[in-house]
């Protein structure tokens, strides 16, 4: 019974969809002069985009793609083919909305070696991997500015853990994970001093010491198979130049992880011109599997660092910090066979390997071409030792040796690429503004398409796997100038859903995003949506301050600690009287919800609090911190609509001036839980 | 009693045990917000739901019209009903098993009695949860009241309820069957046996 009647619900929206479609094509046709102008203004938009991008009110997306917020420090979810915004995720910056980073457990997430550091600059998403595929388990993300990798959990779409990068500086080519997710791998944008005999925290450098003392590193992050945890293994110390993006191998070329780097002049003053004088920079070709047998053999030696790990354990909802104190590291010199380095052109900025493995497409903001090289080629050149010199021991093969072809004429400032499933490549061109198609098979441009503007990152789904989901291309770009309403001096940053199915490329949709869409990645739903979590249970939940039904309700004090255990049910907080408390009190809200049902989350906020609020999700326990500053009266309140008495889940407290010997009190309704 | 008759005999006594596997009873509710329903599960021994959290669902909506918390703890039918039913199953197996024919429509009779003494119970159960409001609820509509129905479907406030036996049920429906199907059986069988003695 239920089942028919849901059938019918279903499939009645796509009824109205065929309506609405069919009503749409008459008044275009009724009206054709006044539609001429909208025309004009949508051209290059097919026809059918609107019935493409349509998902129902009650019919899902296809696809969930995870899109950096750049500088917003959090990950934002989006439908595709909708364009609908699902969920921001704060993983490097605090988040008034839920709390995250301000309540007590969540704190311990944003602890670095600099102190407490609330936002960061998150650029580049990547999907855990099986077998060269996306799994949909979980996501891992960097922090540019203040070096960290993260592991965002997809069941819950939570971050579940942070990872600060020692001898790092602006984490940018990060993070790679390999084909079965064995390592995270994450380089240095900025090459710095890397203490290594000392004390892992400072050394006395002057500038002009570039080029003797400053190095680069690349992380070599374990991943823990089951739960996804992550540790620091060890880290190979690279020539002091700047590394861009990093990409890996598949099929063949699995072992292999490429770094597209810059400033190879290593000047360390005015970088757009000293970092701009090379002809030809460098792609470096690292083979992983032998750093890891390296590693293993006892190559890398231990040396003293100092960096947090910070996770979130899975059933109290607590992150913990853990200060490490060393790290192994790999010496180049020492490891024959670990690294090479490949001439690419001026500044070098994507690294893209196709789905074959076999090509490896380094697009350089200030190259007139693409230069695709050759993974086959590549071994070649390295058994002939086709070398034409070395950084620091390690070997430069010959350019024209691993050389496969050049794409000619791309377009101005070719950025990345991604490749669709029947062997063509589609690469970002940010000066021209536009997306280039050309095939692999023989390197011409087959199609072009306009983006609007100064396009950074594209993404296919799957598009750097095995096996790309070539249905949909996704721009992420910079500027909306003429897209959008104004908004004052800043524009929202936006993505375009361009359809790559059929020969030429269609543009289907304009979508904003949050902060800047740096890099995106996106997965089928169904690899995700069945594993979602509804609810945290409130058997298992192990907080130490958990209420875990109202008799539990109580509150306590130790010296001028006062602990509120305090739970939230539709539509009720227990207690909702508390008095006994003094200004200049330390008071720890430890609020659980008692809900074990999906979607009722319970907020709790305190009048004048300097804080946040919590947002607690069924089943969990979180802890606001007050300090209240007056005596008074002071109402408490759910925040989250939750019911229709949602109003009316509220509470005071009484404070009483400092030293006062009100006796602590609480209460809710005329029976008192017990004490 | 034939051997086919003792073996129907038997399984009408064991198909009461289908009882201890399905739920007897289901109370579906289906509301805006809850789009995925919500279902109460009424076995011969507890209350559940289609999740663990069921019954804490329906307790926390049942509170707004201030409908006293359904807490299966406080339900003595569910401490002494398995007892009965386990009666059924072994006096229904010793019938067979003991050939004691003229046992069979007692049995039958006492089963379609005791299922009828707790279709009854269960009708007012559901009324005693219906009409017992708390005066302080916060919703009150007057003259309202929130009995589910006791077969088929109602609309509550902005609940569809329906309410259907489970498959344990079928089990009691069975074993009444299969008594009966025995009874009538050894009954048309009884004065061929007469006529053939004379
Ligand atoms: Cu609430």
């Amino acid at each position: 019974m239920e089942t028919v009647f849901n059938k019918v619900r279903k499939s009645a929206p796509k009824a109205a969809l065929l309506m609405a479609v069919a009503a749409g094509a008459m008044l275009q046709g009724c009206s054709s002069t006044e539609s001429s102008e909208a025309a004009a203004l949508v051209s290059g938009v097919a026809g059918d985009a609107a019935s493409k991008v349509y998902v129902a009110p009650g019919q899902h997306d296809e696809l969930y793609t995870f899109m950096s917020g750049g500088f917003s420090g959090q990950v934002a979810v989006y439908g595709v083919p909708s364009g609908r915004l699902l969920k921001v995720v704060p993983v490097f910056s605090q988040n008034p909305e839920n709390g995250y980073g301000y309540n007590e457990e969540t704190k311990a997430m944003l602890n670095t070696s600099f102190g407490f550091v609330p936002w960061d600059d998150l650029h580049h998403p990547k999907l855990s991997r099986a077998a060269g595929m996306t799994d949909g388990r979980w996501l891992f993300v960097n922090a540019n500015n203040t070096p960290r990798v993260a592991r965002l959990d997809l069941k819950t779409f939570e971050t579940a853990e942070i990872l600060e990068i020692p001898n790092s500086a602006g984490n940018h080519c990060s993070p790679y994970p390999t084909n079965d997710n064995e390592y995270v791998l994450a380089g240095t944008r900025f090459s710095v001093p890397i203490n290594v005999e000392g004390d892992g925290k400072y050394e006395d450098v002057n500038f002009d010491e570039y080029k003797e003392k400053f190095r680069g590193s690349i992380s070599f992050i374990k991943v823990d198979k089951e739960h996804g945890d992550m540790d620091l293994d060890f880290q190979i110390l690279v020539p002091g130049f700047d590394y861009d993006l990093a990409n890996g191998g598949k099929g063949p070329s699995s072992d292999w992880v490429f770094f597209t780097t810059y400033n190879t002049e290593q000047a360390n003053t005015l970088k757009e011109i000293g970092a701009s004088q090379n002809d030809k920079d460098y792609l470096a070709a690292i083979n992983w599997k032998l750093a890891v047998k390296y590693a293993k053999e006892g190559k890398a030696k231990e040396m003293p660092a100092y960096y947090y790990h910070n996770k979130l354990d899975e059933k109290s909802h607590i992150a913990k910090s853990e200060i490490k104190k060393t790290v192994r590291i790999l010496r180049p010199e020492d490891c024959p066979g670990l690294m090479y380095l490949i001439p690419v052109p001026k500044s070098p900025h994507g690294i893209d390997v196709d789905p074959t493995g076999e090509y490896m497409v380094v697009s350089g903001k200030l190259a007139s071409v693409i230069p695709v090289h050759s993974f086959s080629k590549m071994l070649k050149t390295i058994e002939k030792k086709d070398f034409i010199g070395n950084v620091g021991g390690i070997p430069i093969l010959r350019y024209e040796s691993v050389l496969q072809g050049e794409v000619k004429e791309p377009g101005l400032g070719p950025l990345h690429t991604e490749f669709d499933d029947k062997g063509n490549a589609y690469s970002s061109m940010f000066v021209s503004s536009e997306i280039v198609k050309w095939t692999l098979k023989d390197l011409q441009v087959k199609d072009r398409i306009p983006v609007y503007y100064s396009v950074g990152h594209l993404v296919i789904p799957g598009g750097d796997t095995k096996k790309p989901y070539g249905k949909y291309l996704i721009a992420m770009n910079k500027i909306t100038k003429d897209r959008y309403l104004p908004t004052g001096p800043e524009l929202a940053q936006s993505a375009q859903l361009i359809d790559i199915s059929g020969e030429k490329m269609k543009l289907l949709l304009d979508f904003p995003t949050i902060g800047e869409p740096h890099y995106a990645q996106a997965i089928e739903a169904k690899k995700i949506a069945p594993n979602s979590v509804k609810m945290y249970s409130l058997e298992e939940n192990s907080h130490p301050y958990a209420a875990k039904n109202e008799k539990e309700a109580r509150v306590e004090r130790k010296g001028n600690e006062v602990h509120v255990y305090m739970t939230a049910i539709r539509s009720h907080l227990t207690p909702d009287n508390i008095e006994g408390i003094n200004v200049g009190d330390e008071v720890y809200f430890h609020v659980t919800n008692l809900e074990q049902d999906w979607d009722v989350p319970h907020g709790f906020a305190i009048m004048g609090n300097n804080n946040a609020e919590l947002l607690v999700m069924p089943g969990a326990t979180q802890t606001l911190k007050w300090v209240p500053q007056r005596a008074g009266i002071i109402p408490m309140y759910c925040t989250d609509f939750c019911s229709a008495l949602h109003q009316e889940m509220q509470g005071y407290i009484k404070v009483s001036p400092k030293g006062s010997k009100v006796p602590l009190a609480f209460s809710t309704g005329a029976k008192k839980p017990k004490a | 009693m034939k051997t086919v008759s003792r073996l129907l005999m038997f399984l009408a006594a064991i198909s009461i045990g289908l009882l201890f596997l399905f739920p007897m009873w289901k109370i579906l509710v289906q509301a805006p917000q809850y789009p995925e329903g919500l279902q109460m599960h009424i076995w011969i021994n507890k209350i559940s739901g289609n999740t663990d959290y069921t019954l804490q669902n329906f307790n926390i909506l049942n509170h707004y019209i201030g409908m006293e918390k359904i807490e299966p703890d406080s339900f003595k039918e569910l401490t002494y009903m398995p007892y009965i039913v386990v009666f059924f199953i072994i006096s229904g197996v010793l019938i067979a098993l003991l050939n004691l024919k003229r046992l069979v429509l007692p049995w039958v009779a006492l089963l379609m009695v005791a299922g009828g003494a707790g279709l009854l119970d269960f009708y007012m159960w559901l009324h005693k949860f219906g009409t017992n409001l708390d005066p302080n609820a916060p919703i009150k509509i007057p003259g309202m009241t929130y009995i589910p129905p006791f077969l088929g479907g109602k609309d509550l406030l902005n609940f569809h309820a329906v309410s259907l036996p489970g498959a344990g049920s079928i089990g009691i429906a069975l074993a009444v069957i299969l008594g009966l199907g025995v009874y009538f059986l050894e009954r048309n069988r009884e004065p061929q046996r007469i006529k053939t003695l004379a």
